[in-house]
Protein backbone atom coordinates (compact mmCIF):
# COMPACT_ATOMS: atom_id res chain seq x y z
CA UNK A 1 0.00 0.00 0.00
CA UNK A 2 1.12 3.54 -0.70
CA UNK A 3 0.14 6.69 1.12
CA UNK A 4 -1.40 9.44 -1.00
CA UNK A 5 -2.53 12.95 -0.23
CA UNK A 6 -4.84 14.41 -2.83
CA UNK A 7 -6.90 17.60 -2.75
CA UNK A 8 -10.26 16.88 -4.37
CA UNK A 9 -12.77 19.67 -4.92
CA UNK A 10 -11.04 21.77 -2.29
CA UNK A 11 -10.74 19.15 0.46
CA UNK A 12 -7.47 17.37 1.16
CA UNK A 13 -7.70 13.61 1.72
CA UNK A 14 -5.05 11.21 2.89
CA UNK A 15 -5.40 7.49 2.22
CA UNK A 16 -3.49 4.25 1.93
CA UNK A 17 -4.11 2.88 -1.55
CA UNK A 18 -2.98 -0.04 -3.63
CA UNK A 19 -0.68 1.27 -6.37
CA UNK A 20 -2.93 -0.26 -9.03
CA UNK A 21 -5.97 1.74 -7.88
CA UNK A 22 -7.09 4.04 -10.68
CA UNK A 23 -7.82 7.68 -9.91
CA UNK A 24 -11.44 7.26 -11.01
CA UNK A 25 -11.86 4.37 -8.58
CA UNK A 26 -10.29 6.43 -5.83
CA UNK A 27 -12.79 9.21 -6.49
CA UNK A 28 -15.83 6.93 -6.72
CA UNK A 29 -15.11 4.01 -4.40
CA UNK A 30 -12.83 5.51 -1.76
CA UNK A 31 -14.19 9.07 -1.57
CA UNK A 32 -17.74 8.20 -2.67
CA UNK A 33 -17.69 10.98 -5.25
CA UNK A 34 -19.72 9.21 -7.91
CA UNK A 35 -20.32 12.33 -10.02
CA UNK A 36 -17.42 11.24 -12.22
CA UNK A 37 -18.56 8.36 -14.43
CA UNK A 38 -16.77 5.38 -15.92
CA UNK A 39 -17.84 4.78 -19.50
CA UNK A 40 -15.54 2.76 -21.72
CA UNK A 41 -12.79 2.12 -19.17
CA UNK A 42 -10.41 2.04 -22.18
CA UNK A 43 -9.29 5.71 -22.36
CA UNK A 44 -11.57 6.53 -25.26
CA UNK A 45 -14.89 8.02 -24.15
CA UNK A 46 -13.91 10.82 -21.76
CA UNK A 47 -16.80 10.16 -19.32
CA UNK A 48 -14.23 10.00 -16.52
CA UNK A 49 -12.67 13.41 -17.31
CA UNK A 50 -11.51 15.44 -14.30
CA UNK A 51 -8.95 18.21 -13.90
CA UNK A 52 -5.55 17.17 -12.56
CA UNK A 53 -3.61 20.26 -11.51
CA UNK A 54 -5.90 22.27 -13.73
CA UNK A 55 -5.75 20.23 -16.94
CA UNK A 56 -8.40 17.81 -18.22
CA UNK A 57 -7.38 14.15 -17.99
CA UNK A 58 -9.09 10.78 -18.27
CA UNK A 59 -9.11 9.54 -14.69
CA UNK A 60 -9.50 5.90 -15.79
CA UNK A 61 -5.99 6.18 -17.23
CA UNK A 62 -4.25 7.74 -14.23
CA UNK A 63 -3.19 5.87 -11.10
CA UNK A 64 -4.20 7.39 -7.78
CA UNK A 65 -0.52 7.25 -6.77
CA UNK A 66 0.33 9.43 -9.78
CA UNK A 67 -2.01 12.08 -8.37
CA UNK A 68 -0.30 12.10 -4.98
CA UNK A 69 0.22 15.71 -3.92
CA UNK A 70 -1.94 17.00 -6.75
CA UNK A 71 -5.17 18.93 -6.97
CA UNK A 72 -8.12 17.19 -8.59
CA UNK A 73 -11.31 18.97 -9.57
CA UNK A 74 -14.41 17.01 -10.47
CA UNK A 75 -17.90 17.87 -11.67
CA UNK A 76 -19.00 17.76 -8.03
CA UNK A 77 -16.95 20.83 -7.17
CA UNK A 78 -17.96 22.94 -10.14
CA UNK A 79 -21.11 24.59 -8.80
CA UNK A 80 -20.70 27.14 -6.05
CA UNK A 81 -23.81 25.87 -4.23
CA UNK A 82 -25.80 22.65 -4.46
CA UNK A 83 -28.33 24.44 -6.61
CA UNK A 84 -31.13 24.32 -4.07
CA UNK A 85 -30.78 28.06 -3.61
CA UNK A 86 -33.42 30.54 -2.62
CA UNK A 87 -35.78 32.54 -4.84
CA UNK A 88 -37.01 29.29 -6.38
CA UNK A 89 -34.04 29.25 -8.76
CA UNK A 90 -32.91 25.63 -8.84
CA UNK A 91 -29.89 26.55 -10.94
CA UNK A 92 -28.51 29.24 -8.64
CA UNK A 93 -24.79 28.75 -8.16
CA UNK A 94 -24.42 26.43 -11.11
CA UNK A 95 -21.41 26.91 -13.33
CA UNK A 96 -22.34 28.58 -16.66
CA UNK A 97 -21.54 25.29 -18.41
CA UNK A 98 -23.94 23.38 -16.19
CA UNK A 99 -26.63 25.97 -16.82
CA UNK A 100 -26.03 26.01 -20.58
CA UNK A 101 -26.16 22.19 -20.89
CA UNK A 102 -29.53 22.48 -19.16
CA UNK A 103 -30.99 25.34 -21.20
CA UNK A 104 -29.59 24.18 -24.57
CA UNK A 105 -30.56 20.53 -24.01
CA UNK A 106 -26.93 19.43 -24.20
CA UNK A 107 -27.78 16.05 -22.71
CA UNK A 108 -30.26 13.23 -22.98
CA UNK A 109 -29.29 10.31 -20.74
CA UNK A 110 -26.62 12.49 -19.11
CA UNK A 111 -23.99 9.79 -18.80
CA UNK A 112 -21.33 11.66 -20.77
CA UNK A 113 -22.20 15.02 -19.24
CA UNK A 114 -19.82 15.22 -16.25
CA UNK A 115 -16.89 14.44 -18.53
CA UNK A 116 -18.14 16.70 -21.32
CA UNK A 117 -18.47 19.62 -18.93
CA UNK A 118 -15.05 19.11 -17.35
CA UNK A 119 -13.40 18.81 -20.79
CA UNK A 120 -15.28 21.89 -21.96
CA UNK A 121 -14.25 23.87 -18.86
CA UNK A 122 -10.57 23.29 -19.66
CA UNK A 123 -11.17 24.08 -23.32
CA UNK A 124 -12.80 27.43 -22.42
CA UNK A 125 -10.00 28.31 -20.07
CA UNK A 126 -7.60 28.00 -23.00
CA UNK A 127 -9.89 29.46 -25.63
CA UNK A 128 -12.64 31.70 -24.23
CA UNK A 129 -14.31 32.19 -27.62
CA UNK A 130 -14.09 28.97 -29.60
CA UNK A 131 -15.74 28.54 -33.00
CA UNK A 132 -18.04 25.59 -33.57
CA UNK A 133 -15.13 23.83 -35.28
CA UNK A 134 -12.85 24.49 -32.32
CA UNK A 135 -15.40 23.14 -29.85
CA UNK A 136 -15.83 19.98 -31.89
CA UNK A 137 -12.07 19.50 -32.17
CA UNK A 138 -11.50 20.38 -28.51
CA UNK A 139 -14.04 17.79 -27.35
CA UNK A 140 -12.90 15.00 -29.67
CA UNK A 141 -11.86 12.95 -26.65
CA UNK A 142 -15.45 12.83 -25.35
CA UNK A 143 -18.10 10.56 -26.82
CA UNK A 144 -21.84 11.05 -26.52
CA UNK A 145 -24.10 8.23 -27.67
CA UNK A 146 -27.34 10.20 -27.42
CA UNK A 147 -27.33 13.80 -28.53
CA UNK A 148 -25.51 13.88 -31.85
CA UNK A 149 -23.37 16.65 -30.34
CA UNK A 150 -25.24 19.60 -31.90
CA UNK A 151 -26.70 20.82 -28.62
CA UNK A 152 -23.49 20.06 -26.73
CA UNK A 153 -21.59 22.38 -29.05
CA UNK A 154 -24.34 25.00 -28.66
CA UNK A 155 -24.20 24.70 -24.87
CA UNK A 156 -20.43 25.15 -24.76
CA UNK A 157 -20.62 28.26 -26.94
CA UNK A 158 -23.48 29.67 -24.87
CA UNK A 159 -21.50 29.12 -21.68
CA UNK A 160 -18.46 30.69 -23.31
CA UNK A 161 -20.46 33.82 -24.07
CA UNK A 162 -21.69 34.00 -20.50
CA UNK A 163 -18.19 33.50 -19.12
CA UNK A 164 -16.99 36.36 -21.34
CA UNK A 165 -19.61 38.52 -19.65
CA UNK A 166 -22.07 38.71 -22.52
CA UNK A 167 -25.82 38.77 -21.99
CA UNK A 168 -27.29 35.29 -22.53
CA UNK A 169 -31.02 34.87 -23.14
CA UNK A 170 -32.87 32.60 -20.73
CA UNK B 1 -10.72 -3.18 -15.47
CA UNK B 2 -7.93 -3.27 -12.94
CA UNK B 3 -4.24 -3.85 -13.63
CA UNK B 4 -2.50 -6.83 -12.02
CA UNK B 5 -0.70 -5.97 -8.77
CA UNK B 6 2.73 -4.41 -8.99
CA UNK B 7 5.28 -2.79 -6.75
CA UNK B 8 5.37 0.99 -7.15
CA UNK B 9 8.67 2.86 -7.09
CA UNK B 10 8.81 6.61 -7.49
CA UNK B 11 12.06 7.92 -8.93
CA UNK B 12 13.10 11.45 -8.02
CA UNK B 13 16.08 11.61 -10.35
CA UNK B 14 17.32 10.00 -13.55
CA UNK B 15 19.95 8.12 -11.53
CA UNK B 16 17.27 6.66 -9.25
CA UNK B 17 15.26 5.54 -12.26
CA UNK B 18 18.29 3.81 -13.82
CA UNK B 19 19.17 2.20 -10.48
CA UNK B 20 15.63 0.86 -10.06
CA UNK B 21 15.64 -0.56 -13.59
CA UNK B 22 18.99 -2.14 -12.97
CA UNK B 23 17.83 -3.69 -9.72
CA UNK B 24 14.63 -5.19 -11.11
CA UNK B 25 15.75 -6.07 -14.64
CA UNK B 26 13.10 -7.04 -17.14
CA UNK B 27 10.44 -7.30 -14.42
CA UNK B 28 10.35 -3.50 -14.24
CA UNK B 29 8.82 -0.92 -16.57
CA UNK B 30 9.13 2.84 -16.55
CA UNK B 31 5.87 4.73 -16.09
CA UNK B 32 5.82 8.09 -17.88
CA UNK B 33 2.38 9.51 -18.71
CA UNK B 34 0.94 6.01 -18.62
CA UNK B 35 -1.23 6.54 -21.68
CA UNK B 36 0.17 3.60 -23.57
CA UNK B 37 1.23 1.44 -20.65
CA UNK B 38 -1.81 1.70 -18.32
CA UNK B 39 -4.36 0.71 -21.01
CA UNK B 40 -2.20 -2.37 -21.74
CA UNK B 41 -1.96 -3.16 -18.03
CA UNK B 42 -5.72 -2.80 -17.57
CA UNK B 43 -6.21 -5.36 -20.33
CA UNK B 44 -3.50 -7.47 -18.65
CA UNK B 45 -1.55 -7.45 -21.90
CA UNK B 46 1.29 -6.04 -19.82
CA UNK B 47 1.90 -7.28 -16.27
CA UNK B 48 5.12 -5.67 -15.03
CA UNK B 49 6.02 -6.60 -11.46
CA UNK B 50 7.55 -3.22 -10.75
CA UNK B 51 6.55 0.19 -12.07
CA UNK B 52 9.17 2.91 -11.85
CA UNK B 53 7.31 6.23 -11.99
CA UNK B 54 9.42 8.96 -13.62
CA UNK B 55 6.59 11.51 -13.60
CA UNK B 56 8.37 13.67 -11.06
CA UNK B 57 11.81 13.75 -12.61
CA UNK B 58 11.87 17.46 -13.39
CA UNK B 59 15.28 17.20 -15.07
CA UNK B 60 13.51 15.40 -17.94
CA UNK B 61 10.89 18.12 -18.51
CA UNK B 62 11.06 21.15 -20.76
CA UNK B 63 12.96 22.35 -23.81
CA UNK B 64 16.33 24.08 -24.16
CA UNK B 65 18.84 25.03 -26.85
CA UNK B 66 22.01 22.94 -27.04
CA UNK B 67 25.60 24.04 -27.69
CA UNK B 68 25.49 22.44 -31.12
CA UNK B 69 22.53 24.57 -32.16
CA UNK B 70 19.74 22.05 -31.73
CA UNK B 71 16.73 21.80 -29.42
CA UNK B 72 16.81 19.29 -26.59
CA UNK B 73 13.32 18.23 -25.49
CA UNK B 74 13.09 16.43 -22.17
CA UNK B 75 11.46 13.05 -22.58
CA UNK B 76 8.92 13.76 -19.80
CA UNK B 77 7.62 16.86 -21.57
CA UNK B 78 3.92 16.31 -22.19
CA UNK B 79 2.50 16.57 -25.68
CA UNK B 80 0.67 19.76 -24.63
CA UNK B 81 3.87 21.33 -23.31
CA UNK B 82 5.73 20.46 -26.54
CA UNK B 83 2.96 22.16 -28.54
CA UNK B 84 2.99 25.26 -26.33
CA UNK B 85 6.75 25.62 -26.06
CA UNK B 86 8.06 28.89 -27.56
CA UNK B 87 11.38 27.33 -28.72
CA UNK B 88 9.61 24.46 -30.46
CA UNK B 89 7.17 26.83 -32.11
CA UNK B 90 9.91 29.14 -33.31
CA UNK B 91 12.50 26.61 -34.48
CA UNK B 92 10.69 23.34 -35.09
CA UNK B 93 7.04 24.18 -35.72
CA UNK B 94 6.55 20.91 -37.57
CA UNK B 95 6.91 19.02 -34.29
CA UNK B 96 4.24 21.17 -32.65
CA UNK B 97 1.94 20.52 -35.59
CA UNK B 98 2.34 16.74 -35.54
CA UNK B 99 2.02 16.64 -31.75
CA UNK B 100 -1.27 18.54 -31.95
CA UNK B 101 -2.65 15.63 -33.96
CA UNK B 102 -1.87 13.01 -31.31
CA UNK B 103 -4.98 11.58 -29.64
CA UNK B 104 -7.20 14.16 -27.96
CA UNK B 105 -6.76 17.01 -25.47
CA UNK B 106 -6.89 14.78 -22.39
CA UNK B 107 -4.33 12.38 -23.88
CA UNK B 108 -2.04 15.28 -24.78
CA UNK B 109 -2.19 16.56 -21.19
CA UNK B 110 -0.74 13.27 -19.85
CA UNK B 111 1.18 11.56 -22.65
CA UNK B 112 4.84 12.44 -23.07
CA UNK B 113 7.20 12.73 -26.02
CA UNK B 114 9.63 10.21 -24.55
CA UNK B 115 6.90 7.71 -23.73
CA UNK B 116 5.41 7.93 -27.21
CA UNK B 117 8.81 7.26 -28.80
CA UNK B 118 10.06 4.61 -26.35
CA UNK B 119 6.83 2.65 -26.73
CA UNK B 120 7.67 1.99 -30.39
CA UNK B 121 4.06 1.75 -31.56
CA UNK B 122 3.88 1.50 -35.35
CA UNK B 123 0.73 3.66 -35.39
CA UNK B 124 2.19 6.43 -33.26
CA UNK B 125 2.61 9.76 -35.05
CA UNK B 126 5.74 11.10 -33.37
CA UNK B 127 8.30 8.48 -34.42
CA UNK B 128 7.88 9.39 -38.11
CA UNK B 129 8.34 13.06 -37.26
CA UNK B 130 11.54 12.50 -35.25
CA UNK B 131 12.82 10.25 -38.05
CA UNK B 132 12.09 12.87 -40.72
CA UNK B 133 13.86 15.48 -38.58
CA UNK B 134 16.95 13.22 -38.23
CA UNK B 135 16.53 13.56 -34.47
CA UNK B 136 18.64 11.79 -31.89
CA UNK B 137 17.90 10.19 -28.54
CA UNK B 138 20.04 10.80 -25.47
CA UNK B 139 19.69 7.74 -23.25
CA UNK B 140 21.17 7.05 -19.84
CA UNK B 141 22.05 3.66 -18.38
CA UNK B 142 24.28 2.30 -15.62
CA UNK B 143 27.38 3.08 -17.73
CA UNK B 144 26.44 6.65 -18.48
CA UNK B 145 24.92 8.31 -21.51
CA UNK B 146 24.91 7.49 -25.19
CA UNK B 147 23.24 8.99 -28.21
CA UNK B 148 21.14 6.96 -30.65
CA UNK B 149 20.12 8.29 -34.07
CA UNK B 150 16.41 8.04 -34.81
CA UNK B 151 17.08 5.75 -37.80
CA UNK B 152 18.73 3.24 -35.42
CA UNK B 153 16.27 3.65 -32.54
CA UNK B 154 13.17 1.94 -33.95
CA UNK B 155 14.00 -1.75 -34.35
CA UNK B 156 10.74 -3.68 -34.69
CA UNK B 157 7.13 -3.65 -33.58
CA UNK B 158 7.12 -2.32 -29.96
CA UNK B 159 10.89 -2.80 -29.90
CA UNK B 160 13.55 -0.09 -29.74
CA UNK B 161 17.33 -0.02 -29.37
CA UNK B 162 16.91 0.72 -25.63
CA UNK B 163 18.36 -1.76 -23.15
CA UNK B 164 16.19 -2.87 -20.19
CA UNK B 165 18.08 -0.54 -17.85
CA UNK B 166 18.18 2.54 -20.06
CA UNK B 167 16.07 5.69 -19.82
CA UNK B 168 15.44 8.13 -22.65
CA UNK B 169 16.52 11.43 -21.13
CA UNK B 170 15.93 13.79 -24.03
CA UNK B 171 15.29 13.98 -27.74
CA UNK B 172 17.31 16.36 -29.90
CA UNK B 173 15.95 17.91 -33.06
CA UNK B 174 17.51 20.46 -35.41
CA UNK B 175 16.42 24.05 -35.64
CA UNK B 176 14.93 24.45 -39.07
CA UNK B 177 16.83 27.38 -40.60
CA UNK B 178 15.67 28.78 -43.89
CA UNK B 179 12.33 28.57 -45.64
CA UNK B 180 10.81 25.24 -44.57
CA UNK B 181 7.21 24.18 -45.09
CA UNK B 182 5.47 21.11 -43.70
CA UNK B 183 2.22 19.20 -43.44
CA UNK B 184 1.25 16.00 -41.65
CA UNK B 185 -1.55 14.12 -43.37
CA UNK B 186 -3.09 11.64 -40.96
CA UNK B 187 -5.73 9.22 -42.19
CA UNK B 188 -7.81 7.69 -39.42
CA UNK B 189 -11.25 6.19 -38.96
CA UNK B 190 -12.62 8.65 -36.41
CA UNK B 191 -11.47 12.01 -35.10
CA UNK B 192 -9.16 11.03 -32.21
CA UNK B 193 -8.10 7.63 -33.54
CA UNK B 194 -4.65 6.34 -34.37
CA UNK B 195 -3.27 6.71 -37.89
CA UNK B 196 -4.16 4.00 -40.41
CA UNK B 197 -1.42 5.73 -42.40
CA UNK B 198 0.26 9.07 -41.80
CA UNK B 199 2.58 11.00 -44.12
CA UNK B 200 4.72 13.92 -43.05
CA UNK B 201 6.08 16.15 -45.81
CA UNK B 202 8.90 18.53 -44.86
CA UNK B 203 10.28 20.76 -47.60
CA UNK B 204 13.06 23.33 -47.77
CA UNK B 205 12.21 25.86 -50.43
CA UNK B 206 14.69 28.02 -52.33
CA UNK B 207 13.68 30.38 -55.14
CA UNK B 208 10.61 28.35 -56.09
CA UNK B 209 12.42 25.01 -56.12
CA UNK B 210 12.61 22.24 -53.58
CA UNK B 211 16.14 22.26 -52.20
CA UNK B 212 15.45 19.34 -49.89
CA UNK B 213 12.40 17.15 -49.25
CA UNK B 214 11.86 14.73 -46.41
CA UNK B 215 8.99 12.29 -46.03
CA UNK B 216 8.26 10.33 -42.86
CA UNK B 217 5.60 7.60 -42.96
CA UNK B 218 3.54 6.28 -40.04
CA UNK B 219 2.13 2.73 -39.92
CA UNK B 220 3.66 1.57 -43.20
CA UNK B 221 5.58 -1.20 -41.41
CA UNK B 222 6.66 -2.26 -37.95
CA UNK B 223 8.74 0.91 -37.64
CA UNK B 224 8.45 4.42 -39.09
CA UNK B 225 10.13 4.84 -42.48
CA UNK B 226 11.45 7.58 -44.74
CA UNK B 227 10.17 7.54 -48.34
CA UNK B 228 13.67 8.00 -49.70
CA UNK B 229 12.74 7.37 -53.35
CA UNK B 230 10.37 10.34 -53.14
CA UNK B 231 12.93 12.48 -51.36
CA UNK B 232 15.61 11.74 -53.98
CA UNK B 233 13.26 12.41 -56.88
CA UNK B 234 12.39 15.87 -55.56
CA UNK B 235 15.71 17.41 -54.57
CA UNK B 236 16.44 20.30 -56.90
CA UNK B 237 13.08 20.11 -58.69
CA UNK B 238 10.01 22.33 -58.70
CA UNK B 239 6.72 21.54 -56.96
CA UNK B 240 5.35 20.21 -60.28
CA UNK B 241 7.51 17.11 -59.75
CA UNK B 242 5.60 16.16 -56.60
CA UNK B 243 2.75 14.19 -58.18
CA UNK B 244 5.09 11.81 -60.03
CA UNK B 245 7.53 11.50 -57.16
CA UNK B 246 4.77 10.64 -54.67
CA UNK B 247 3.96 7.54 -56.76
CA UNK B 248 7.05 6.01 -55.16
CA UNK B 249 5.95 6.65 -51.56
CA UNK B 250 5.24 2.98 -50.82
CA UNK B 251 8.39 1.64 -52.51
CA UNK B 252 10.27 -0.71 -50.22
CA UNK B 253 7.71 -0.52 -47.41
CA UNK B 254 6.22 -3.52 -45.64
CA UNK B 255 2.74 -2.26 -44.81
CA UNK B 256 0.68 -4.47 -42.50
CA UNK B 257 -2.85 -5.69 -43.15
CA UNK B 258 -5.30 -5.44 -40.25
CA UNK B 259 -8.98 -4.79 -39.52
CA UNK B 260 -8.67 -1.18 -40.65
CA UNK B 261 -6.85 -1.61 -43.95
CA UNK B 262 -5.19 -4.12 -46.22
CA UNK B 263 -1.56 -3.70 -47.11
CA UNK B 264 -2.52 -2.66 -50.65
CA UNK B 265 -4.88 0.03 -49.35
CA UNK B 266 -2.14 1.32 -47.06
CA UNK B 267 0.20 1.59 -50.04
CA UNK B 268 -2.44 3.57 -51.90
CA UNK B 269 -2.92 5.83 -48.89
CA UNK B 270 0.83 6.39 -48.59
CA UNK B 271 1.01 7.63 -52.19
CA UNK B 272 -2.02 9.91 -51.90
CA UNK B 273 -1.16 11.30 -48.46
CA UNK B 274 2.48 11.89 -49.43
CA UNK B 275 1.39 13.88 -52.47
CA UNK B 276 -1.04 15.98 -50.41
CA UNK B 277 1.49 16.55 -47.64
CA UNK B 278 4.26 17.60 -50.03
CA UNK B 279 2.02 19.85 -52.09
CA UNK B 280 0.93 21.65 -48.94
CA UNK B 281 4.49 21.77 -47.61
CA UNK B 282 5.91 23.18 -50.85
CA UNK B 283 3.08 25.69 -51.34
C1 LIG C 1 -7.13 7.31 -26.28
C2 LIG C 1 -5.70 7.43 -26.73
C3 LIG C 1 -5.43 7.88 -28.02
C4 LIG C 1 -4.12 8.02 -28.47
N1 LIG C 1 -3.91 8.45 -29.73
C5 LIG C 1 -2.64 8.59 -30.19
C6 LIG C 1 -2.39 9.05 -31.52
O1 LIG C 1 -3.31 9.36 -32.28
N2 LIG C 1 -1.10 9.15 -31.92
C7 LIG C 1 -0.06 8.85 -31.09
O2 LIG C 1 1.09 8.99 -31.51
N3 LIG C 1 -0.26 8.43 -29.83
C8 LIG C 1 -1.53 8.29 -29.37
N4 LIG C 1 -1.74 7.86 -28.08
C9 LIG C 1 -0.58 7.49 -27.25
C10 LIG C 1 -0.09 8.68 -26.48
O3 LIG C 1 0.64 9.54 -27.32
C11 LIG C 1 0.81 8.21 -25.34
O4 LIG C 1 0.95 9.27 -24.48
C12 LIG C 1 2.20 7.76 -25.73
O5 LIG C 1 2.17 6.77 -26.69
C13 LIG C 1 2.95 7.18 -24.57
O6 LIG C 1 3.43 8.18 -23.75
P1 LIG C 1 3.29 8.05 -22.18
O7 LIG C 1 4.06 9.17 -21.60
O8 LIG C 1 1.89 7.95 -21.81
O9 LIG C 1 4.11 6.69 -21.92
P2 LIG C 1 3.80 5.44 -20.99
O10 LIG C 1 2.52 4.81 -21.34
O11 LIG C 1 4.02 5.81 -19.58
O12 LIG C 1 5.01 4.50 -21.45
C14 LIG C 1 5.01 3.87 -22.72
C15 LIG C 1 6.20 2.92 -22.81
O13 LIG C 1 7.42 3.64 -22.92
C16 LIG C 1 8.30 3.36 -21.84
N5 LIG C 1 8.91 4.64 -21.47
C17 LIG C 1 8.23 5.76 -21.14
N6 LIG C 1 9.09 6.78 -20.93
C18 LIG C 1 10.33 6.29 -21.13
C19 LIG C 1 11.64 6.86 -21.06
N7 LIG C 1 11.84 8.15 -20.75
N8 LIG C 1 12.71 6.07 -21.33
C20 LIG C 1 12.51 4.76 -21.66
N9 LIG C 1 11.30 4.17 -21.74
C21 LIG C 1 10.22 4.92 -21.48
C22 LIG C 1 7.43 2.75 -20.76
O14 LIG C 1 8.14 1.87 -19.94
C23 LIG C 1 6.37 2.03 -21.58
O15 LIG C 1 6.85 0.79 -22.00
C24 LIG C 1 -3.04 7.71 -27.61
C25 LIG C 1 -3.29 7.25 -26.30
C26 LIG C 1 -4.61 7.12 -25.86
C27 LIG C 1 -4.85 6.64 -24.47
S1 LIG D 1 -14.03 5.75 -18.87
FE1 LIG D 1 -12.18 6.86 -19.01
S2 LIG D 1 -12.12 7.38 -21.09
FE2 LIG D 1 -13.92 6.16 -21.01
S1 LIG E 1 -26.33 12.28 -23.19
FE1 LIG E 1 -26.30 10.12 -23.24
S2 LIG E 1 -24.22 9.73 -23.71
FE2 LIG E 1 -24.31 11.85 -23.92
Amino acid sequence: MTNVQITVDGTTYEDEVEPRLLLVQYLRDVLGKTGTNIGCDTSNCGACTVHLDGRSVKSCTVLAVQADGATVDTIEGLASTDGAGGDGDATAGWHPLQRAFHTEHGLQCGYCTPGMIMAAADLLRENPDPSEEEVRHGLEGNLCRCTGYVNIVKAVRTAAAELRGEEVGA
Amino acid sequence: MIPASFEYVRAGTIEEAVAALREHGDEAKLLAGGHSLLPLMKLRLATPEVLVDIGRVDAMKGVCETDDGRLAIGSMTTHQDVMDDPLVREHCGVLAEVTAMVGDAQVRHRGTLGGALAHGDAASDLPAAILALDGTFTVEGPDGRREIAARDFFVDYLTTALQDDEVVVEVRVPKLDGDWGWRYEKFSRVSQAWAIVGALGLVKRTNGTIEEARVGLTHMGAVPVRASAVEDALAGNGPDAIADAAQHAADGTDAPSDLNATSAFRQHLARVLTRRALEAAAG
